[in-house]
């Protein structure tokens, strides 16, 4: 059974693997005890974590009052980490639909991180709107239930409420979409375990036999699925830009920020994908199944987003100028010169400028560059979120009202903790679960393993796509 | 479902490709194939085995339009009927704004209907504890199974030499 591909296409499993080699590799980090690395990872990003919800007890304890929030800056911080987390989250739900429907190959290698690493960011995100009501013990309130209170109910004009649907439909999604995907290969380490663990696996593989019926069912649903969560990717950042946009502030309100908010956060979260690939290849010793073909691919996805995002940014601007409104032209002058000038030029040096580099191949292939820029990305597209929101906010209307927010401790420990949080959570998975889906990547072996295609090729069945090959 | 006593014979194979010759070649036969159990989804296999397509796809649009009309009736019912506000100086019933949740919950139905209609249709789920023919069905052996309840010793003895003459590697025989 090969489907014919295209033979300049590089292998995307390396070192002649095979069945029985992906189901070692990919079990193995499971089964072992973990590395003294990720001992020491996981006490650091436990620390952290635990001093964020110190500080999310501090905040619940003295209130609000302890953010430096003020009347005219009522969203700061939290906003900020809000929309960057769920920006984040984007990737994974990208990568295991939007090009499970263009059938790239190379999503493979990466789907199952990061489809785990969008759950954990949305858990991250989700933390900061429940926090910032100040009485998180009554959020519930957000939710549309029959009360006594008339019944009253919440109101379905407003975005924010829209929000609540969108973040709490994506993350349900993401979760039936990724741990669908997980029961064949809880399965696999079911099979080759004992005792206790056989015992643990067992639940969490449903009983999975590995049925051709199931297997049919089970591809029409990741198919379907995959053709759900496109548009809900895309809806769900539009709607966070929502928040935003319907909003009559002059630099919120813009029509731009939908596509320009998607863009950004495919964006981010492939840098963020980046990051945390770079590091589990290299310390689960992934290289095979992770290659550097896979990093090239996402770092074109980062190329073309950032230079989106670029455009967009122009845009503004542009329309700013052209729409003749003072009140617009000031928002906009005041983001790039104003008192937050420092935050605008590290968003457009770390998402505009510093990703063109990428058009340099050697510089899209190397390690060292690829997780340089991942970094960048990141702070860049934090820096993005609070130009929006800070800048905006401190000068309204009024020059009287102006005024200027600093974060204090209180607000960079939740944020800070928050990142806590995603890692350790991160590398529970990595220890319970294996990284790499293993049936997806037994599943194109055979055509895109390195003993069947690419230079290295040997034997029967390829020997056309060889000749083929060297006749380019 | 029942759970019976019921005798198996099967067959392991090494690769995807043997397997799905031996599938076929099974049909012409005319032997009754239980069920194939691989490590990943074999494109192909379906047909070969002469399986219905799949039908989650309608319980997917049966969720999803379920979803659409609660979001859109239950919005319209409480700000039409059971508590009208106006917001922002808008109508009551004002339609666009009910599009974003309306969107949401087509989905979110959609995705959970076809989800646990999955599970259930293939009776899988949090507690169950299938019987596994051999633990390396999930690793690098794909398998063909066959009924072996109530046959005659010559009948077993043919799928026995089937399996050996399509180039399986080990048969075994089990009671489940």
């Amino acid at each position: 059974m090969h489907t014919p591909i295209a033979p300049v296409r590089e292998p995307l499993i390396e070192g002649g693997k095979t069945y029985h080699d992906i189901s070692e590799d990919l079990c193995g980090p499971t089964e072992k005890a973990p590395s003294l690395s990720w001992i020491i990872a996981f006490m650091v990003s436990g620390a952290v974590m635990t001093f964020g919800f110190f500080s999310i007890a501090w905040t619940i304890w003295f209130g609000i009052g302890s953010w430096n929030l003020n009347r005219t800056i009522g969203w700061g911080y939290d906003i900020t980490n809000f929309v960057w987390w769920i920006g984040i989250g984007h990737a994974g739900t990208l990568i295991s639909a939007i090009l499970l429907l263009f059938r790239q190959k190379w999503r493979t290698g990466v789907n199952r991180a990061a489809e785990a690493m969008t759950i954990f960011a949305v858990m991250c995100a989700g933390l900061f709107p429940a926090i910032h009501t100040g009485r998180p013990w009554f959020d519930f309130f957000m939710f549309p239930y029959p009360n006594t209170r008339g019944p009253l109910w919440v109101n379905f004009n407003s975005p924010l409420l829209w929000d609540i649907f969108a973040i709490s439909t994506y993350f349900t999604v993401s979760l039936l979409f990724w741990y669908t995907g997980l029961v064949p290969d809880f399965a696999t380490v079911r099979d080759r375990a004992s005792g206790f663990r056989k015992k643990m696996y067992n639940l969490l593989s449903f009983g999975w036999t590995g049925s051709a019926k199931h297997w049919q069912r089970w591809e029409s649903l990741s198919l379907i699925l995959a053709g759900l969560a496109t548009p809900l990717v895309l809806s769900v950042h539009t709607i966070v830009s929502f928040d935003f946009a319907t909003s009559v502030i002059p630099g919120w309100h813009t029509t731009i920020f939908p596509p320009y908010f998607v863009a950004g956060a495919i964006f981010s979260g492939f840098a963020m994908v980046q990051t945390l690939m770079l590091i589990t290849r290299k310390l689960l010793k992934l290289e095979q199944y992770i290659t550097i073909n896979h990093i090239e691919s996402m770092n074109k996805v980062i190329l073309l987003t950032g230079t989106i995002v670029g455009v967009a940014y122009l845009t503004e601007l542009f329309i700013a100028w052209y729409s003749g409104y003072i009140y617009e032209q000031f928002a906009f002058f005041n983001r790039a010169f104003g008192i937050y000038w420092w935050s605008y030029f590290g968003m457009m040096a770390c998402n505009v400028l510093s990703p063109q580099i990428f058009w340099f191949k050697k510089i899209r292939r190397s390690i060292f560059w690829t997780f340089l820029m991942s970094i960048f990305v990141n702070i860049g597209m934090w820096f993005e979120r609070f130009v929006i929101i800070a800048t905006t906010l401190a000068r309204d209307y009024l020059p009287s009202s102006w005024s200027y927010y600093t974060p204090t401790w209180v607000e960079i420990g939740i944020y800070v903790g928050s990142i806590g949080l995603f890692f350790t959570l991160y590398l529970l998975f990595t220890r319970v679960a294996p990284v790499v889906a293993i049936a997806e990547v037994k599943h194109i072996l055979k055509t895109a393993g390195d003993q069947y295609i690419g230079s290295k090729a040997k034997g029967g069945h390829n020997k056309e796509e060889t000749v083929q090959e060297s006749a380019h | 479902m029942k759970k019976q006593h019921k005798e198996v014979v099967f067959g392991l194979y090494n690769d995807e490709e043997i397997l799905l010759k031996a599938v076929k070649e099974a049909h012409h036969q005319h032997l009754d194939i239980m069920d194939v159990y691989t490590p990943f989804p074999v494109h192909g296999l379906d047909k070969a085995m002469h399986l219905e397509e799949s039908r989650l796809h309608i319980a997917g649009f049966v969720f999803g339009a379920l979803g659409t009309l609660t979001a859109f009736l239950g919005m319209t019912w409480i700000f039409t009927r059971d508590w009208p506000i106006i917001f922002g100086g808008k109508p009551y019933w004002s339609v666009p704004s009910f599009i974003p949740i309306t969107f949401e919950l087509t989905v979110l139905f959609a995705a959970i209907g076809m989800v646990v209609s999955f599970y259930t249709v293939c009776g899988l789920g949090p507690g169950v504890t299938n019987p596994v023919l051999d633990d390396r069905i999930t690793d690098d052996k794909f398998c063909i199974a066959f009924d072996a309840d109530h046959c005659a010793p010559e009948e077993i003895q043919r799928l026995r030499d089937f399996l050996t003459r399509t180039g399986a590697e080990e048969i075994h025989a089990k009671s489940l």
